[in-house]
Parts: structure tokens; sequence; C-alpha cells
């Protein structure tokens, strides 16, 4: 039928891998944020849910690197890291491979895009889904933009990549959500884990709530690597979604909480 | 500098269950399948998680890694810190340290 839900969220496997590290009324309100979320993506009833995230090496590598992926199975696995690290069970994720051949062809007219009939999931995607679809019941299609192995695709893709999607989404007689999952500034897995420019991020959240298109393309990778860290890199999963609901952005929650290493998000789209 | 085959051998350990438990039999024949300096050998090997984010393994296959050897989040964290403190700047990648090795900004 059409995109019926667009919105953003932090997948940082510390939110909840180290749930109880971070201060109470921090977690609790991110908690209720996805919690605000995952009812207002459930009352669009989705049919399936695109989960667009940037991924970590769990399925691609620099032997052969794909800017962007889309799945196009049955099943998915997830979540591959250790359990008792992450803090998620293992599930296998319902997936349509026959929509996903659909989506593709059609995102293929202006994108190229990898397709992938085996996907493993770790925290980008398993995070979001943990808290937005906690009981495993809904249809999901991953997709990826490569944030984390450079050269990477420049932005104006990422936002072509997010049009292409709305136009697949539209050409399907199904409802379609799209979830993108990643962080604005953050410095995960290094030592300078926890650092967060808040001003950085309430920056970006303000043109990606305008949908400023023009705004949202200026950052290079060189000011965003030593302004917002290489997390920053995956501003691309926010601007493809921007790109993919055309109208204007409501910030659910956002707080910089160190300790999950991230300013950690939630925000819903309008679709116009 | 072999950085790449550094990662691949991260990168299946953290992924490749058969390749787990080889490491665990014999690592360092495990380690042989991999072009590698003697230096980067030597680091995973000794299970050197300072040296290895030296040498400029992505954090997101080194976390795994480290978690993989049993060491602890914050641990994690202060080993890096320690590493750049023994030898020097990360010398490859986009992890590198942005603060001073003897700050500690969370965790
Ligand atoms: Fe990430």
């Amino acid at each position: 039928m059409s995109l019926v839900f667009a919105g953003v969220c932090s997948h940082a496997p510390g939110i909840t891998g180290r749930e109880d590290r971070a201060p109470k009324e921090l977690r609790d309100g991110l908690y209720a944020g996805y919690e605000r979320m995952r009812e207002d993506l459930w009352a669009t009833k989705p049919d399936a849910l695109i989960v667009l995230a940037a991924e970590h090496f769990a399925n691609f590598f620099m032997d052969n690197m794909p800017p962007f992926a889309l799945g196009m199975g049955d099943a998915y696995d997830g979540p591959i890291e250790d359990v008792d690290w992450l803090r998620i069970p293992k599930r296998t994720v319902r997936g349509d491979a026959a929509l996903s051949q659909k989506l593709i062809k059609q995102v293929l007219q202006t994108v190229d895009v990898a397709y992938c009939e085996e996907w493993k999931f770790d925290h980008g995607i398993m995070v979001p889904l943990h808290f937005l679809d906690p009981d495993n019941r809904l249809t999901i299609i991953p997709g990826n933009i490569n944030c984390q192995g450079p050269p990477l695709t420049p932005l104006h893709r990422a936002w072509a990549l997010g049009e292409a999607l709305r136009q697949a989404a539209d050409s399907v007689p199904q409802r379609i959500a799209l979830v993108g999952t990643g962080g604005i500034s953050h410095w995960p897995a290094t030592p300078d884990s926890g650092r967060i420019d808040e001003a950085w991020d309430r920056d970006f959240l303000d043109r990606w709530t305008r949908n400023d298109k023009a705004a949202l393309l200026s950052y290079t990778d060189e000011q965003t690597y030593a302004e917002a860290g290489q997390g920053g890199f995956e501003i691309r999963t926010f601007i493809a979604t921007a790109a993919a609901a055309g109208g204007q952005g409501k910030v659910g929650f956002y707080a910089p909480i160190p300790i999950y290493a991230v300013g950690c998000t939630t925000a819903t789209m309008e679709i116009a | 500098m072999s950085l790449y085959y550094l990662s691949k051998l991260m990168f299946d350990l953290n992924r490749d269950e058969a390749v787990k438990a080889r490491f665990a039999e014999d690592a360092s024949r495990v380690v042989g399948n991999y072009a590698l300096t003697e230096e980067e050998r030597g680091a995973v090997l000794d299970g050197d998680i300072g040296l290895l984010y030296v040498l400029g393994v992505n954090g997101q296959l080194l976390m795994h890694y480290a978690a993989l050897l049993g060491v602890e989040w914050s641990d994690y964290l202060q080993r890096m810190r320690d590493g750049v403190k023994q030898h020097g700047p990360v010398r490859a990648g986009i992890y590198a340290l942005t603060t001073s090795p003897d700050e500690k900004v969370a965790g």
C-alpha cells in the first residue's frame, strides 16, 4: 500500500548490555521513549518493518563491502553477540523473501543495492527490535548502510536510498514501516566511549526534525569524524529515513547517557 | 602492516564458532593462517588488547574479542588507554583516542 510509519532510534549495545549502570531516571526515560515509539509503530498496523541499520561486521566485512544492502530471506537470526554481553535472548525473526524481492527490484531502479538471502542481526537491529517488537511478531526486512569501513557512501546517496525505499514501499500492496537505527555523535568501542556532544546532536536533530535536506547533507565526513566521532557516520540511517518519510520529525526522547555510549534517541517522522 | 588480515582474524574469531573452537585448542596454528607481522601475531597470542587497539583494529571487532577473552567493559576501556600509554598513538583506522590517555570518560 505505502509507507505507513517512519522513525529513528539508537541501537547502542550498552542500552541493554549495561542497562543497570545508567542513572535510573535516564534509563527509565529512554525505555519509556522506546515504549511510546513501539505504540506509535504498532498503531499503523504494519505488514512488514524495514530496519535500516548501520551494522558492525556481523555480515559485511572489508573483503566485500556493499555500501547498501537489503535482506531477502524468509528468516533471520540474532543477536550475533554473546547473549550475556548484550542481554538480549536469541530469536529467529520472520522475514518475507517475496516481499523483499519486490522492494529490491523497485529500489534498483535508482539505487544499486546488494541483496542478501542470509543475514545475521547484530545489536544494530536487535536492540531496536528488543524494544519495538518484544514478542517477535513482526515481519522484518533488514537493511544496511556501511558506516564502519571507509570509504563510505556519501550522504546524498543515503538520501537517494531513502527516496528509493519510499518509492518501493509505495509500490507494494503491504503496509510498510521503516525504522532507521544508529547514533548521532559518539565514539563507541574506543576508550572515549561515553563522549557525546549534546550540542552537535541537538543541532543535527533540529535539521532532522525540520527535514532540511540541504542542512542534513551539508556535513562532510571529515567534519563528522572530527566533531562527532566515527560513530557519527551512522547519521546516514537517520538521513535515509528522513528522505523516505518526507515530513516533519518529532523527537520522543533524547538524552546523553555516557555509560550507554550515545545520546540516546527515539524519534518519529510524518509521512508526507 | 597487515591490519586487514589482523582485522579479518578478529572478525572470524568473533563470528565463526569453528574458528573459535580451533583457536581455543591451538591459537598459534589458527593465527598462522593469517598474513600477520610478528608484532600483530604476538598481540593476538598474548591477548594484548592495548596493542591490538594501537595497531588499529576497529573497536567493533576488538570489543567482542575482549569479551571473548572475558575482559569486562570498564577493564576493556582501561586496557586501550594503557595500550596508548605504552605503545603510543593509534597507528591506523578510525577508532583513535581523542581524549588524554589518563582521562576517564565513562564506565
Ligand atoms: Fe552502531
